[in-house]
């Protein structure tokens, strides 16, 4: 791939990776280039020799960075990359272990000091232990936090917000209360995959009810006594109220093989004719 | 009474004065934003110090996940917001080398142009500090108006004064008119030099200056190595190291500039360094102001940078492009990246990962402070106290970065 970017243009990765996989041997579990980054994940407990390796024998002098990356889905579900850079031959790269929320990482303090924040760092937001560190205190966090906020199961509005108190004189922690809802704005295409239902989708998918709700008569409006007094009273002064008419109603027509047929009405059928055919006189 | 009684300790001999614990800061002026440091005293002399940051932390890297990458731009703004565009610049050639995309050259000047005067009002602020720490009132009042005069043509060119959010991914987000790059040059040649030169020899040879400078902190150059120093905490070690220079992005492969080092690694040679790298900047921000071609000032990918909003209100495709872009946003390869940029305080960095939608999946922003205030127990072991100020002047340290 021809390089287009106009991104920090470090040595060559030529040849690179195959001298390091030479020399790491069975403590390097997957290497792969990408997008000019060369990506080496290696055994976790054998990430001190890993990085010891690479210092002195292959010239990384500097640790610039640890980061952690967390995939829920994974059976081991955080990633710590270690970022390192060679001032000698101007080159980087980048060290991955995978860890559990119960199985520590070892510290790399011992290689070098500048390691000590950057792995508090770590377990402060994801709660990776370091086995070694001498000090793993929460670093960035409030005093006296509780969880791991990076995780990505934590929510972004986090759990506790904090106030001064006027009454108490000091600033006091409470459950946080949001005035409106956090709004999460997806604007992915429906057509692409989005992970969300679109408004009305959800009716689909709802079971027919065994007993559905029915309303017998006008004033049963099915929303409650307060409701059903509100329809039953006359519409209009003057009009009559609805009766209930459940007894004199005629019942549902029998089918049709038991039933004789219709009787003819008793009484003379109002006549609609005029309201049915046109008037010969306007014609 | 002879004077042998008067040299006596004011103690009968057989007390010891035990360690006592100061809290420095997190308000204290000298703390540069909010630090608080539990230094260990014996006397006048620190024993240890336990720096506690975290007081700014806001959680931003988080707040990137929830937010395409047009949307997070503006938070590295408020990352350092002594030198936003140099925190913009890493995070646009991040997303720039996952997309692989091609910046046209006069974008990549106005980066190069825009990253250097950043670089000079971020000195400005740092060594009038530095300097006021230690003492001297008048040079920050000085540089101050070096500073105005940058955030002038920051506002000029982006409408902004300090958050910018100019520096775009494909470009920057607008062209700049041709009487800011004449202004510019005339400050050039003119003001900025002039004034930051009379500021400077106030300082450079004074007595209290360097009384209080010289030989504080030394840092021998493995020790930079191993705390992992960075930028012109690296350099006055000796070691010329400048990520401009040894891994150039945009052009600054094309730009004539010395990489000035210390020689001593002390507080003074800090100082010193970042007063000749003001000097460069203004060479930089000179080669660009006469070689800048004319041109595009963004990438023509349309599926990254927007259309203008005058070709919107014309073209029924831009008018799509333009809904997308700032709905949804563009997505990015899956992948992940570590781009470092050298900031005015040293490596920047940004590890991205992305899983190919329009979010970042993970942005790990690499503070240059960390490393710096977390050797400051070593730096610091043995000096005075007041020494400490200096030390932390010295370090060029700014929470919003350090915390995020």
């Amino acid at each position: 791939m021809t390089v287009l970017h106009p991104a920090p243009r470090y040595a060559s990765n030529e040849g690179v990776s195959a001298a390091i996989s030479a020399a790491l041997g069975d403590m390097l579990l997957s290497t792969k280039e990408e997008h000019g980054e060369i990506l080496l994940t290696v055994a976790r407990d054998r990430i001190e020799d890993v990085l010891r390796l690479l210092r002195d024998e292959h010239e990384y002098q500097q640790l610039m960075e640890i980061a952690g990356v967390d995939y829920p889905s994974r059976p081991e579900r955080f990633e710590v990359v270690y970022m390192l850079l060679s001032l000698t031959r101007n080159h980087r790269v980048i060290v991955k272990v995978t860890a559990g929320e119960k199985t520590p990482v070892p510290t790399v303090t011992t290689l070098w000091p500048n390691a000590g924040w950057l792995e508090r760092e770590v377990f402060d937001l994801y709660g990776v232990l370091f086995s070694g560190n001498p000090d793993l205190r929460r670093i960035l966090t409030d005093y006296g936090f509780e969880g791991h906020p990076f995780r990505k199961d934590f929510p972004l509005t986090g759990y506790v917000e904090l106030r001064y108190s006027e009454e108490d004189k000091r600033v006091v922690y409470e459950p946080v209360q949001l005035a409106q809802d956090l709004r999460q704005f997806d604007f992915m295409s429906p057509w692409e995959g989005a992970d969300y239902v679109l408004p009305g989708d959800e009716k689909a998918d709802v079971p027919p009810v065994a007993d559905p709700k029915t309303t017998d008569g006008p004033n049963k409006t099915g929303a409650g006594a307060k409701a059903d007094a509100k329809a039953a009273k006359p519409v209009s002064e003057g009009a009559p109220a609805e009766k209930e008419a459940a007894a004199k109603e005629p019942g549902a027509p029998k089918p049709t093989e038991d039933r004789p047929d219709e009787l003819p009405r008793s009484e003379k059928s109002r006549d609609t004719k005029g309201a049915t055919e046109t008037d010969k006189d306007i014609e | 009474m002879s004077g042998l009684e008067l040299e006596q300790s004011p103690t009968t001999g057989d007390d010891t004065i035990s360690n006592y614990t100061i809290n420095f800061g997190p308000q204290h002026p000298a703390a540069h934003g909010v630090l608080r440091m539990v230094m260990e005293l014996d006397g006048e002399i620190i024993e240890r110090i336990d720096p506690h940051v975290g007081l700014l932390h806001r959680g931003t890297e988080k707040l990137i996940e929830h937010k395409t990458y047009l949307q997070a731009l503006p938070y590295f703004d408020r990352l350092d917001y002594c030198s936003p565009l140099c925190m913009e610049h890493s995070y646009v050639l991040a997303i720039e080398k996952l997309l692989n995309i091609e910046v046209p050259l006069r974008a990549q000047y106005l980066r190069v142009l825009f990253a250097e005067l950043t670089r000079i009002s971020n000195h400005m602020l740092n060594l009038g500090s530095h300097v006021m720490d230690v003492g001297a009132m008048t040079p920050n009042l000085w540089m101050f108006e070096i500073r105005e005069d940058c955030m002038n043509f920051f506002e000029r060119a982006s409408g902004a004064r300090m958050h910018s959010a100019y520096f775009r991914p494909g470009g920057v987000h607008q062209d700049v008119p041709l009487k800011l790059l004449t202004d510019l040059a005339d400050w050039l040649d003119g003001r900025a030099p002039e004034l930051f030169d009379d500021a400077m020899s106030l300082v450079v040879d004074n007595r209290i200056f360097k009384q209080r400078n010289v030989d504080i902190a030394k840092v021998s150059r493995e020790d930079a190595i191993a705390w992992g120093f960075s930028g012109p905490m690296i350099r006055a070690a000796g070691i010329p190291w400048d990520i401009r220079k040894s891994q150039p992005y945009d052009v600054y492969g094309r730009m004539d500039f010395e990489v000035p080092v210390g020689t001593n690694s002390d507080c003074y040679d800090r100082m010193l360094v970042r007063v000749e790298e003001v000097r460069q900047s203004m060479r930089i921000m000179k080669q660009c102001l006469a070689e800048m071609p004319d041109g595009p000032i963004a990438s023509d990918d349309r599926k990254v940078v927007p259309p203008k909003r005058g070709e919107m209100k014309q073209s029924m495709e831009a008018l799509i492009h333009h809904f997308k872009l700032y709905t949804e946003g563009f997505h990015v390869p899956a992948g992940e990246v570590y781009v470092a940029t050298e900031s005015p305080k040293g490596e920047f960095g940004v590890y991205l990962v992305s899983d190919g939608s329009n979010k970042p999946y993970r942005c790990k922003i690499r503070p240059t402070a960390f490393s710096h205030l977390q050797a400051m127990d070593f730096m610091c072991k043995g000096h005075m106290l007041p020494d400490a100020t200096a030390i932390l002047g010295a370090i060029d340290v700014v929470f919003g970065e350090c915390d995020r």
